[in-house]
């Protein structure tokens, strides 16, 4: 049997392609760019009778996810697929979702929120819905979006989440660029995510259930405190499907990924396809001699907060480089920059830790910007001292 | 079915609710400034009011009007915006107008 098929993809055609796989029973979307390949390759699928899905070319992205809803809570396999404004669009029915606990498995492919209007890569759009409610994979690869979207599927629906699922890959970057791809044989995928056996559902015409309702004062805060009971036991969920998927694919994952960070003095933390080219920068360094390591976290939500502490406990100093900005934040800081440093107050380090801004609406971050962040953080791990919080990667000064 | 007060252990996944019809347990009359009243001489029994009204708040017994469930009428007065039948003195407010009207709930 052949386990697995090489082919030239790009990110978007990758998350069809899983789409196609899985066989959802609903799929509910609204194209928007750079998401848009991704649902116009799959209505195809569904319109060549390839899959059974039941697609749903809704109004808006609202309707989307509304749609989704309902139809997750018949019990039905949804998926759907969005970005930017489109997420922005749908942010009521996005805390709805997670709220009543529905397993929707969603592609967001990163791009800038307006205004201004901009199509380009950066994670404003995924960082803002972060207390959504969803758990939040991030990929640095066609590859890693592809194999995130069906063990997704699993993470989703495993008996003791119950939480919805974002996907991410950086928009024309990651989206449009054709990488080699390995596609797992149909069959196997079928049989790693199973069939979907719903604790609830809204057809169940023989023991009526009423989905979404009224919860007052009485109720509600107990709700609120389940779901974040389910996010403390998402990590081990997360890495044991990510072990099982190396065991069937070969390409097993975990809550992060880290290169060259075992003996390092320094570190640099980035999510997505940044990572690729930090990556080029480490090895680089580590040839010339500088203790430098890289860090690229996968899981964004849950936050993996001793975990990432735990890999950074000997480094003397961090740099974090955001793809958005949290405003108003300290000193105008990151997300992913905000909760690792309180991460790492919260596990007693006292490790220096500085921000980076880059890649706002589609601006290139070269190896360059790496060269220099590396220098800073020689500097901060000589001297101790840091000079500024946040830097801006590739701006205009 | 978890018991009152269930500790968030306890309680249903995303705040499904087990039961059905469950609502009849949850009194929203509370919750009105007005409430709507009937004149019975002069009603029709074409049950538009019982057709519209949001909350089943209308009780119906063999086609015709019987009262109007006060434990569940939230006031919100559709019923007596679409009652279509009119009358010369109502019952209940003495005024010409239709067979169902609003008046402030201490009235």
């Amino acid at each position: 049997m052949v386990k697995s098929t090489r082919l030239a993809l790009d990110g978007a055609h990758a998350a069809s392609t899983a789409m196609r796989q899985i066989n959802p029973d609903v799929v509910a979307a609204y194209p928007i760019t750079p998401q848009t390949a991704v649902v116009q390759t799959f209505s195809q699928y569904v319109a060549d009778g390839v899959v059974d899905t039941e697609f749903m070319a809704v109004e808006s992205e609202h309707a989307a996810m509304s749609a989704c809803i309902g139809a997750s809570a018949a019990g039905g396999r949804v998926m759907t697929a969005t970005a930017a404004n489109g997420l922005a669009l749908m942010w009521e029915m996005v805390y709805i979702a997670a709220s009543m606990r529905l397993p929707i498995v969603m592609t967001v492919v990163n791009r800038a929120l307006s205004a201004p209007l901009n199509i380009h890569c950066d994670h404003s759009d995924s960082m803002g819905a972060r207390d959504a409610g969803w758990i939040q994979l991030y990929s640095e690869t066609a590859q890693e979006a592809y194999d995130n979207l069906i063990q997704a599927v699993r993470i989703a629906e495993h008996p003791d989440l119950l939480l919805p699922v974002m996907v991410m890959q950086d928009g024309f970057i990651t989206g449009h660029g054709v990488e080699r791809v390995e596609v797992l044989d149909e069959g196997l995928v079928k049989e790693f995510i199973g069939t979907y056996k719903p604790k609830y559902s809204l057809l169940d015409v023989d023991e009526p259930k009423t989905f979404g309702a009224w919860d007052m004062y009485d109720y509600y805060f107990e709700h609120k405190r389940q779901q974040t009971d389910a996010f403390s036991k998402a990590m081990n969920v997360i890495v044991d499907v990510g072990e099982e998927y190396g065991q069937l694919s070969g390409r097993g994952y975990g809550i992060f990924e880290s290169y060259a960070l075992d003996d390092a003095e320094m570190a640099i933390v980035v999510l997505s396809s940044a990572s690729g080219t930090a990556r080029s920068v480490v090895k680089k360094l580590r040839g010339e001699g500088v203790k430098i390591g890289l860090l690229k976290p996968r899981v964004f939500r849950p936050f993996p907060s001793q975990e990432l502490a735990a890999a950074l406990k000997g480094v003397k100093a961090v740099a974090v480089l955001d793809r958005s900005i949290s405003f108003g934040a300290m000193d105008g800081a990151g997300p992913l920059y905000l909760e690792l440093c309180a991460a790492l107050f919260a596990s007693g380090l006292g490790t220096k830790v500085v921000n980076y801004i880059f890649g706002l609406g589609g601006r290139d971050i070269f190896p360059e910007h790496f060269e220099q962040v590396a220098s800073d953080l020689q500097q901060i791990a000589a001297t101790g001292e840091v000079k500024s919080l946040v830097g801006y990667l590739g701006l205009r000064e | 079915m978890p018991e009152e007060n269930a500790t968030w252990k306890e309680a249903t996944i995303g705040g499904v609710v087990l039961r059905p019809g469950s609502t009849v347990a949850y009194k929203t009359g509370t919750w009105r400034t007005m409430r709507p009243v009937h004149d019975t001489d002069s009603c029709t029994h074409c049950m538009i009011c019982w057709v519209f009204c949001p909350d089943s708040a209308i009780i119906v017994e063999d086609g015709r009007w019987v009262a109007f469930d006060y434990d569940h009428c939230k006031g919100c007065g559709i019923c007596a915006s679409v009652c279509p039948i009119k009358t010369e003195a109502h019952e209940h407010t003495g005024e010409a107008g239709k067979v169902i009207q609003m008046v402030l709930e201490q009235d």
